[in-house]
């Protein structure tokens, strides 16, 4: 089997950045960092396809190893759907964290503040109210900001 | 007979499409979902007696034959987890109606609920059924879709935080798995799972190991096995009580599920079997400590869930028939002791106002109907006889010795060790919520409560609660199931050893789904 260097070198790249991004605190990266992996992975299934060839219709006169493999495009098109479901689920999450709590950043893990802190004890969490809408309100953004 | 096998998956699939129509009418939409699952257990129960009774049912959807069309595989231990599944579900979904997800609503969404937690069975059924891995692939894509939506149903703060987690967690893992299918197709040209066994063994084995690793690493953090697990008991407890409970009970056995078949057809030798076996001492070991120190009921109940995978895998990495039995057999005993533990851990918290064993007393008076409903299912987990809890690991401790390296005897110490430990921690929570007089919790000292650990932001005891009756209902029938687990452990294990028997190396696999040979 052969295999496009153009292609594995791409599928690298993406695969490089996407895992970094994912390393990332910020919500929204993390969705880049996904998109980035997935689309490496969707690379990595085309280079599995092996050499490119004619499309795959049976006719007369065209040998199967002529054909380009047509599964692993079936597999791409239903993990791209998947991919697209995913990532309009986690810009849904995105939001909502950031209606929350006004970023988008992961807090905090409260059983690390609490071993941080020695005592392994309780920790009140304070929780932003969950109708308060400063989104669309400049003067309770800024209240809110100032708390910060 | 093999046209019910679609069936398992569509049903569900189409009552959720039905009930997401009937969003408006919660009556018509409980109504369709409790049916839509009856419906898949009775033909899980068809599929069970048929597959015991006349081998493996095999589907070639379209009518295609198989390396060109996908193929349904349903087998002894596909129908019997079907049929396991099924009941949970329903028992889960009955106690859902009863706590009306969650009071005051505004928590949670209800008209979307019901639609999800159907998704989330078609992708657990599908998961079942798959003869090709991206079939697999495909359903645990959609039990995973479903389960993030139900993780954080209602969207608070805590669940948010904690379903970030779970979500990251489980992308990595599907795109591991994906990529470690593209790698399988590259390597053997086929996706189907008997066809992959026959031409795994063409392969140079350093490859097989690649490949291997890979697909171990995507079905391990599925289902939380040791340096993979972190995520678990983060995430499961912030969750409404009956999603925990079906979480628990069935995700992670959805990759001990899949662990089994990567172990049994796709590398049938012994192959990774030693890493296999220290990773089961370690899960087990690392929960069960992890579960000792929490005064949190659910988070506990969520170590111990890891702890206790050990067990399954323990019984996979011998490699031999009586392991595989035994692990069979233990995953359907904590299947479904492990949602009963957490149904009820739902009524201590609507009763008690807290899952704290620091803030929870007097329960035995005050609630006696739960007090049994917790100790029962209790027992069975840390292992007392006659309960399945017992007979699952004395099957497991028996196949170990049979196979008789040092190793396995280590983990038979170990296995030993955790179900102690398992006990400990359970029955602390029934000597302070249970048998502590409510009035001597202000101020208690006990050595009991030394060196446990609050879980962080929990929250100050909340009022009581009223319990519906269908919420006991329906976790007094769990428990009257895992009691039927002892009954009739004879038949039970029977079937278990014949699931266990078909797995014995991949040669029956492969002559179901190839009746004509391979070409």
């Amino acid at each position: 089997m052969t295999i496009s260097l153009v292609l594995l070198i791409v599928m690298a790249v993406l695969y490089a950045c996407g895992v970094y991004l994912m390393l990332e605190r910020s919500m929204t990266r993390v969705l880049l960092g996904f998109l980035l992996v997935g689309n490496a992975t969707n690379l990595l299934l085309i280079a599995m396809a092996g050499q490119p060839g004619e499309a795959p219709i049976v006719r007369d006169g065209l040998a199967a190893q002529d054909m380009t493999d047509p599964l692993p495009q079936a597999l791409i098109l239903t993990a791209i759907v998947i991919t697209f479901g995913v990532s309009a689920f986690l810009m849904a999450l995105i939001y909502r964290s950031w209606r929350l709590a006004n970023r988008d950043q992961l807090e905090d893990d409260a059983d690390d503040v609490a071993l941080r802190a020695g005592a392994g004890g309780v920790r009140v969490e304070q929780l932003v109210a969950d109708d308060r809408d400063s989104e669309f309100d400049p003067a309770q953004r800024s209240s809110d900001e100032a708390e910060r | 007979m093999t046209q019910l096998v679609p069936l398992v998956v569509l049903v569900p699939l189409l009552g959720a499409a039905l009930t997401l129509v009937l969003g408006k009418r919660p009556i018509a939409q409980r109504l369709v979902a409790i049916v839509a699952l009856v419906i898949v257990l009775v033909i899980g129960a068809v599929l069970l007696i048929v597959a015991d009774a006349s081998g493996t049912l095999v589907m070639e959807v379209g009518g295609w034959a198989p390396s060109v069309g996908i193929v349904l595989v349903v087998d002894r231990l596909a129908a019997l987890m079907v049929v396991v599944s099924a009941i949970v579900l329903l028992a889960v979904l009955v106690f859902s109606v009863g706590q009306k997800i969650a009071d005051g609503d505004s928590e949670t969404p209800v008209s979307i609920f019901y639609p999800t937690y159907l998704i989330l069975a078609t992708g657990v059924f599908n998961a079942f059924i798959a003869g090709d891995l991206f079939n697999l692939y495909v359903g645990f894509e959609i039990l995973l879709v479903a389960s993030y939506v139900l993780m954080t149903l209602g969207g608070t703060q805590a669940r948010i935080r904690a379903g970030t987690t779970y979500i990251v967690v489980s992308l990595i893992s599907s795109m591991l798995f994906l990529a470690a299918i593209a790698m399988i197709y590259g390597a053997l040209g086929t996706i189907n799972i008997a066809q992959i066994s026959v031409r795994m063994a063409e392969i140079p084995t350093d490859v097989q190991t690649v490949l291997h690793v890979m697909l171990l690493m995507a079905f391990g953090i599925k289902a939380a096995v040791f340096p993979l697990s972190f995520w678990l008991p983060d995430s499961y407890p912030t969750a409404p009580a009956p999603v925990t409970a079906v979480f628990a009970g069935l995700l992670t056995k959805v990759g001990v599920y899949a662990i089994i078949r990567t172990e049994t057809v796709i590398f049938p030798g012994p192959g990774l079997d030693t890493a296999l076996m220290v990773v089961a001492l370690l899960t087990m070991i690392v929960g069960v400590l992890g579960a000792v120190a929490q005064a949190d009921i659910k988070r506990m109940l969520s170590f111990t869930l890891v702890s206790h995978i050990g067990y399954m895998v323990l019984g996979i990495s011998l490699g031999t028939v009586a392991g595989t039995t035994a692990a069979i057999y233990y995953v359907v005993h904590h299947i479904i002791v492990q949602t009963t533990l957490f149904m009820a851990a739902g009524l201590i918290e609507r009763e008690g106002g807290s899952t704290s064993i620091t803030k929870l007393g007097g329960l035995l008076r005050a609630a006696p109907v739960i007090a049994v409903l917790f100790f029962v299912p209790a027992l069975n987990l840390g292992g007392i006889p006659p309960f399945s809890g017992f007979l699952g690991k004395l099957a497991l401790f028996e196949a170990s010795a049979q196979q008789g390296t040092a190793l396995a005897f280590v983990l038979i110490g170990a296995g030993a060790l955790v179900s102690l430990l398992t006990l400990y921690t359970l029955m602390r929570v029934w000597n302070l919520a249970f048998w502590r007089p409510a009035q001597d919790v202000e101020g208690y000292e006990s050595p009991l409560l030394d060196n446990v650990s609050e879980a962080p932001g929990a929250q100050p005891v909340k009022e009581k609660q009223r319990i519906s009756r269908l919420m006991t209902v329906a976790t007094g029938g769990m428990v009257a199931v895992s009691l039927a687990l002892t009954v009739f452990a004879g038949p039970l294990f029977a079937i278990s050893e014949r699931a266990g028997e078909n797995l014995d190396g991949s040669s029956s696999y492969i002559a179901a789904v190839f009746p004509g040979g391979v070409q």
